[in-house]
């Protein structure tokens, strides 16, 4: 399971990036989500995927070892939040500088006057 | 005395903030509430300075949970200096936004934007966990990425777009570090962290998550070769804005790299801080180079924060006591020089109306304060006694020299005769000469408004270089605290 884990966020870091290496601002945001969740995912496979029990630890002293480690999964939820935000910034902000700008186009943001 | 006092750093900003959005209404409310904020920030701040360095390290468990379970944030000497420093730049910058922010960016909640940076920046260096590092990492940024394009200028946009993508860029390469890290040691507290990697027998992976987290601080604090994106962001906000991004958001990444390396990843000195070190000499040549070719006065000092990154970087690179006290000296008196330069551009684009050099001029006879500001936080920066900058310099210099390093020792002194001639090209060109014709140079009693936050800087300056030695006292506990990483894990692990 892991490993099947390990070549989807495989996939979703090399789509986003090949969306970041694109010349159009909205394909740049859009590259950006997908590598959050390539990560996302990542940090999830960190706590190891299994399947069996609830990571409590039971009162007559037994020891179980079928359950995922919730830790990184609390850290994805934060994580998560922390990503939305960011990118709904990053579409306003896009949007925005359409409008000033009049292009999607990254080689039109490039440069200033007096350089 | 109670540990609850380092949250207030955290907490003092995050109210300010909420309150000022109820008042949205009154700018007049808004200013006092910030003010006030700042002024107790201050205040505490220092508190917990002379806390620390008399009864050792503070640490506060949020929520009672004992340490390694729960989020702990832990002040030592130099997350202390760190806040005071960080309070200290908050304070006149947000004396300067006062003066010279105008309307529209005051009602579209600049105060609120601004109390929560200081917020995100004061929880970076008061965090004891690393994922909380990374959660205060992006508060900051966040609330950057909206008071740069704050105004809505063209420039602001295109530039800023650039920089929201680059920092999401490293905050997902920040988070996968994260992710590795916990899955070879299962804790998130640095001091259990730093117990983990030290007892780990494989350590390979662990210097890869090492070698990660250098990428991601050095992207955040401008070190070579992901520096490019700073001079360009750093030019688009006005003055004040500008004095506090350059005088702390880099200084978070290298406050971050140097916890990192001193705390958990300091078992391979001889390839981790060589690495370090060499990147560190890079940085402030090429950085200073990047100086040399620009003819405005803020892009000029936007470069200027790359090379002295390298000096703060080269402290840790060379990883001896003395050195770290030449590191932490550095970023004393760089955070207050670097926002004093700043604040006097913004003074003298008010006075010309611009920041380029080949249309400013004449201002050493207009405008003799602003020149006399400008003149010793300039000398200050590249380092002539008998400013902080000398003893900085000296320290660092010294301490390399001590263990024989003696390319990057070479390597700073160019660059400081380097940084000498580019703060020689601005007076030259800014400050001598003709006043250009076709502009009054703004004078009288709206001018001398606009002084006493980048004079407070000045006079920080002069006073930290003629009392250098009661400085050093502060500095060299902070420094054996970073050294002798075994007290940072006990204060916090006996919690």
């Amino acid at each position: 399971m892991e490993l099947l884990m390990s070549i989807v966020v495989g996939i979703l870091f090399a789509l986003g990036i090949y969306l970041l290496l694109s010349r159009n601002m909205m394909r740049v945001v859009l590259g950006s989500a997908l590598i959050t969740h390539g990560a996302n995912l990542m940090l999830l496979t960190s706590g190891r995927l299994k399947r069996g029990a609830a990571p409590f630890i039971p009162t007559d002293g037994s020891i179980i070892t079928s359950f995922t480690d919730p830790v990184p999964q609390a850290l994805i939820l934060t994580a998560i939040v922390i990503s939305f935000g960011t990118s709904a910034f990053l579409i306003a902000m896009a949007y925005r500088a359409y409008q000033e700008l009049g292009s999607v186009d990254l080689s039109d943001l490039r440069g200033v006057e007096d350089e | 005395m109670n540990s609850n006092i380092i949250a207030m750093p955290v907490v003092i900003p995050m109210l300010v903030g909420i309150i000022t959005i109820f008042f949205y209404k009154s700018l007049k409310w808004q200013k006092i509430v910030a003010g006030l904020g700042a002024t107790i920030n201050l205040i505490i701040a220092f508190v917990i300075l002379q806390e620390t360095y008399l009864n050792g390290m503070i640490v506060l468990p949020v929520g009672a949970f004992p340490a390694p379970f729960s989020i702990v944030l832990a002040a030592d000497v130099f997350g202390a200096i760190m806040v005071v420093l960080a309070a200290i730049v908050a304070f006149v910058t947000l004396y300067y936004s006062f003066l010279t922010i105008d309307k529209g960016r005051e009602s579209h909640f600049y105060y609120t934007l601004f109390a929560l940076q200081i917020m995100g920046i004061n929880g970076a260096f008061m965090t004891g966990d690393i994922f909380n590092l990374f959660v205060f990492f992006e508060i900051l940024l966040l609330s950057s990425y909206a008071l740069l394009v704050l105004g809505g200028e063209p420039y602001q946009l295109q530039e800023g777009f650039k920089y929201i993508i680059l920092n999401m860029i490293s905050g997902v390469v920040f988070l996968i570090a994260v992710a590795v890290l916990y899955s070879v040691v299962g804790t998130l507290n640095m001091a259990d962290i730093a117990v983990k990697v030290a007892e780990a027998p494989e350590k390979g992976l662990l210097t890869a998550v090492g070698m990660t987290f250098l990428v991601v601080f050095g992207m955040k604090g401008a070190l070579f070769p992901m520096y490019f994106w700073l001079p360009r962001s750093y030019f688009a906000p006005p003055a004040a804005i500008a004095a506090l991004f350059g005088a702390l958001l880099t200084k978070v990444g290298i406050y971050a790299t140097i916890r990192v390396f001193t705390l958990i990843f300091n078992y391979d000195a001889g390839f981790t801080h060589y690495m370090i070190l060499l990147l560190a000499g890079f940085t402030m040549f090429l950085g200073v180079l990047g100086a040399l070719s620009q003819m405005d006065f803020k892009r000029i000092l936007a470069y200027h924060i790359i090379s002295q990154v390298g000096y703060m970087v080269m402290g840790l690179g060379i990883f001896t006591p003395w050195a770290m006290v030449g590191a932490i000296f550095y970023i004393i008196h760089h955070i207050l020089v670097k926002s004093g330069l700043f604040l006097t551009a913004g003074v003298a684009s008010e006075v010309l109306g611009t920041t380029d050099l080949r249309k400013l001029g004449g201002m050493a006879k207009t405008n003799p304060a602003l020149a006399w500001i400008f003149l010793i936080l300039g000398l200050s920066l590249a380092g002539v006694p008998p400013f902080s900058g000398f003893f900085s310099k000296l320290v660092l210099i010294q301490a390399g020299m001590e263990v024989e390093r003696w390319g990057i020792v070479f390597v700073s002194l160019i660059v400081s005769f380097l940084t000498l001639f580019s703060m020689m090209k601005i007076w030259r060109f800014a400050f001598w000469g003709t006043t250009p014709e076709g502009v009054t140079p703004l004078r009288g009693k709206a001018y001398w408004k606009l002084l006493p936050p980048a004079a407070i800087l000045m006079v920080l300056t002069i006073v930290i270089g003629l009392n250098a030695q009661f400085f050093l006292k502060y500095i060299t506990v902070a420094a054996d605290q970073l050294m002798n990483p075994q007290i940072y894990i006990k204060a916090v692990l006996s919690i």
